[in-house]
């Protein structure tokens, strides 16, 4: 990887170790009308699946702040994985 | 923004699948059209980062925060097609393993966020183009990242009120009175990760050498 990128994806991994856990844990703006104007119960136990990290916090770890910061370094590295395997299969196969 | 499962009724479930799987099919061939294979790493990178930043909530006011959505981001550099494709990524891992934004509602979060939000930014940014001026880029990030937000929050609300969830009037002034907030947000951040890009010399490659 060239080296912008490395510094663009290690300024992401650390974005979400050590800025998340900081992040406000107010409701964002459609969460926010969905309480203001009464229909967020409808999402209540309406979940199709199960997520092994919900709410981007790890399971079984005991400080929220780490259990934050796991999820989130974990994820930043499924993302790149998935992106970058996507990216993959879009760009090179087929290609004429 | 991501819409949780339960806000959308089966006709609005089906009708945003069918839309969101045809611009990003479509999406697919555009940025195989657009991109080579030496951005490959890039896709990763930009994906991974707009993960990481939409996790930082910042606060607004009133109790509500807003956080990146990283379409205009995605659009300013890379195009809106390329743009889609990494947003609906980035979605379709935040719904299946973090449990933001739910499976049922993932044709409209990826409608709104990955196909609107980037095509209201490319549109924008593009429509600016010819703005006089000194510094009138990051001015033009700004306003593209800030339509980006307004108008996906414009296309969820669309959605919660065709599913009759919430009448369309009250839920448009309720939804807009935030989101042009969070919109300013958006602004700030996409101008400053923009330039912060360009600056350690990240170039989009073939959309700058085509364009």
């Amino acid at each position: 990887m060239k080296k912008p990128l490395l510094i663009l994806f290690l300024l992401s991994l650390a974005i979400a170790a050590f800025l998340s856990p900081f992040a406000s844990p107010d409701p964002d703006g459609l969460d926010r009308v969905a309480q203001d104007l009464g229909f967020e119960e409808r999402s209540e136990g309406a979940d199709i699946v199960r997520s092994p990290i919900p709410d981007y916090k790890f399971p079984g770890v005991g400080s929220e702040t780490a259990a934050t910061a796991f999820a989130g370094a974990l994820g930043t590295l499924v993302t790149f994985g998935a992106a970058y395997g996507f990216g993959k299969a879009v760009l090179t196969l087929g290609k004429k | 923004m991501h819409i949780p499962d339960g806000f959308l009724d089966t006709g609005t479930i089906v009708g945003t699948y069918v839309l969101s799987a045809g611009a990003v099919g479509y999406g697919i061939r555009k940025t195989r059209e657009e991109l080579n294979e030496r951005q490959i790493p890039v896709l990763g990178v930009l994906a991974a980062f707009i993960f990481a930043a939409q996790m930082v909530n910042f606060p607004i006011i009133g109790g509500t925060s807003g956080h990146l959505l990283g379409a205009a981001l995605a659009a300013v550099l890379l195009g809106p097609w390329a743009s889609s494709i990494i947003i609906s990524t980035v979605l379709i891992i935040q719904c299946l393993f973090f449990q933001d934004g739910g499976l049922t509602a993932l044709g409209g979060n990826i409608f709104n966020m990955g196909v609107v939000g980037s095509f209201a930014a490319y549109w924008i940014y593009t429509a600016l183009k010819k703005l006089p001026g000194r510094n009138v880029e990051m001015f033009r990030i700004f306003a593209a990242s800030w339509a980006s937000v307004v108008l996906a929050s414009l296309a969820a609300t669309a959605e919660l009120a065709l599913s009759g969830t919430v009448p369309f009037k009250i839920a448009f002034v309720a939804m807009m009175s935030w989101h042009v907030i969070i919109g300013v947000g958006e602004g700030i951040i996409t101008a400053l990760a923009v330039s912060f890009v360009r600056r350690v010399g990240f170039s989009p490659a073939a959309r700058a050498e085509k364009a």
